[in-house]
């Protein structure tokens, strides 16, 4: 299964039991708080996940490492590759 | 100096790895990595050949090639160019009909990729019997030089985009210094189509599809020394139109 078929599937049967609850498509009779509780439901989760999802971005961006070291290490091994190069008879 | 003052240890196995080297326009680089990886292969004692696949670059870059057959030896440094450029895929392709090794390197000739970390590859490869083996920037020591916050914004953000939408059991899907056994590359190459960026990704979903197994290895990323890197909206543009269609196909 294509990860697209996973996430219409996982959607549609969040959606089902959104719908269930919030129209009471069942005549289960439930309280009115389910219905409170669910009818507003996809906003909050569609909010969380933006929370979430600029909350590790960011934090991963905050802590992304710089490699100065690498950087100045590798400044230092080319110097001395052209060196040894130059050396061996290698025309740049 | 180093590279030939150590003493050329042969391993008991007969583990062979074969680099391949793609370039385009690469003369001021090419030398430089293949020194690189002449020093750290020489210390480590593997088994190695480096193999350069040059795309017709109008630059020179095979004529510095030749020379460093010369210096290095014809049994340590193949050439296998080709008229014009073609594209990675089909450079992969074209690279392991001639490897002599079990196991394939694949890198960037730009300097971005340095040869220190093959150690840490061949030995987390042997640690878990890894099917491949990939370098991330996302994790541990691992990193980037070079880059501004638009860049490190754009990253990130694609590579949180593409976890969520592909779940790949990697962290750095767009990094292209990976070791492959051979015939694993040999069989997700064949399945690739995309190219730039995508290409990379698109290798290492395909092998979650094929449920091969992948280990990972932090490296730095030193973005490229000479030459230019560029990310501009056309790139951009086209990782998006990759990922969906990898969303919508694998």
């Amino acid at each position: 299964m294509t990860k697209l078929l996973q996430w219409l599937l996982g959607v549609s049967l969040l959606v089902a039991v959104w719908a269930l609850v919030t129209w009471d498509l069942l005549d289960l009779s439930l309280p009115d708080t389910y219905r409170d509780v669910a009818w507003p439901m996809p906003l909050y989760l569609l909010v969380s996940f933006g929370c979430y999802s600029l909350a590790t971005v960011g934090y991963r961006v905050a802590t992304f490492n710089d490699c100065e070291d690498a950087a100045l290490e590798l400044q230092q091994q080319i110097k001395e590759a052209k060196d040894d190069l130059k050396r061996k008879g290698l025309k740049m | 100096m180093a590279s030939r003052k150590t003493s050329h240890r042969i391993r008991e196995n007969g583990d062979k790895y074969s680099v391949l080297l793609p370039t385009y326009n690469e003369r001021e680089n090419l030398p430089l990595i293949v020194w690189l990886l002449v020093k750290y292969f020489g210390e480590s004692g593997h088994n190695y050949e480096v193999i350069i696949i040059d795309d017709g670059s109008p630059d020179g870059t095979l004529e510095v090639a030749e020379q460093l057959q010369r210096i290095y030896g014809q049994d340590r440094i193949l050439l296998r160019p080709r008229a014009k450029k073609l594209g990675l895929g089909t450079a992969y392709i074209h690279g392991v009909k001639h490897a002599t090794g079990n196991f394939i390197f694949i890198m960037d000739a730009d300097l971005s990729h340095h040869p220190k970390f093959i150690p840490e590859f061949i030995q987390k490869q042997k640690e878990g019997n890894y099917d491949l083996v990939s370098g991330t920037r996302y994790r541990g020591n691992g990193g980037v030089y070079g880059w501004d916050l638009r860049r490190k914004l754009i990253s990130r953000g694609a590579n949180f985009l593409t976890q969520v939408l592909l779940r790949p059991n990697a962290s750095d899907l767009t990094g292209s210094f990976r070791l492959y056994k051979k015939e694993v590359l040999e069989n997700l190459v064949e399945r690739c189509v995309s190219k730039g960026y995508v290409f990379q990704m698109e290798m290492i979903v395909r092998a979650r599809q094929l449920n091969y197994s992948v280990g990972e290895v932090p490296i730095s990323f030193v973005d490229r020394v000479y030459g230019e890197s560029k990310l501009g909206g056309n790139e951009i543009l086209s990782f998006v139109k990759g990922l969906l269609v990898l969303f919508a196909t694998t």
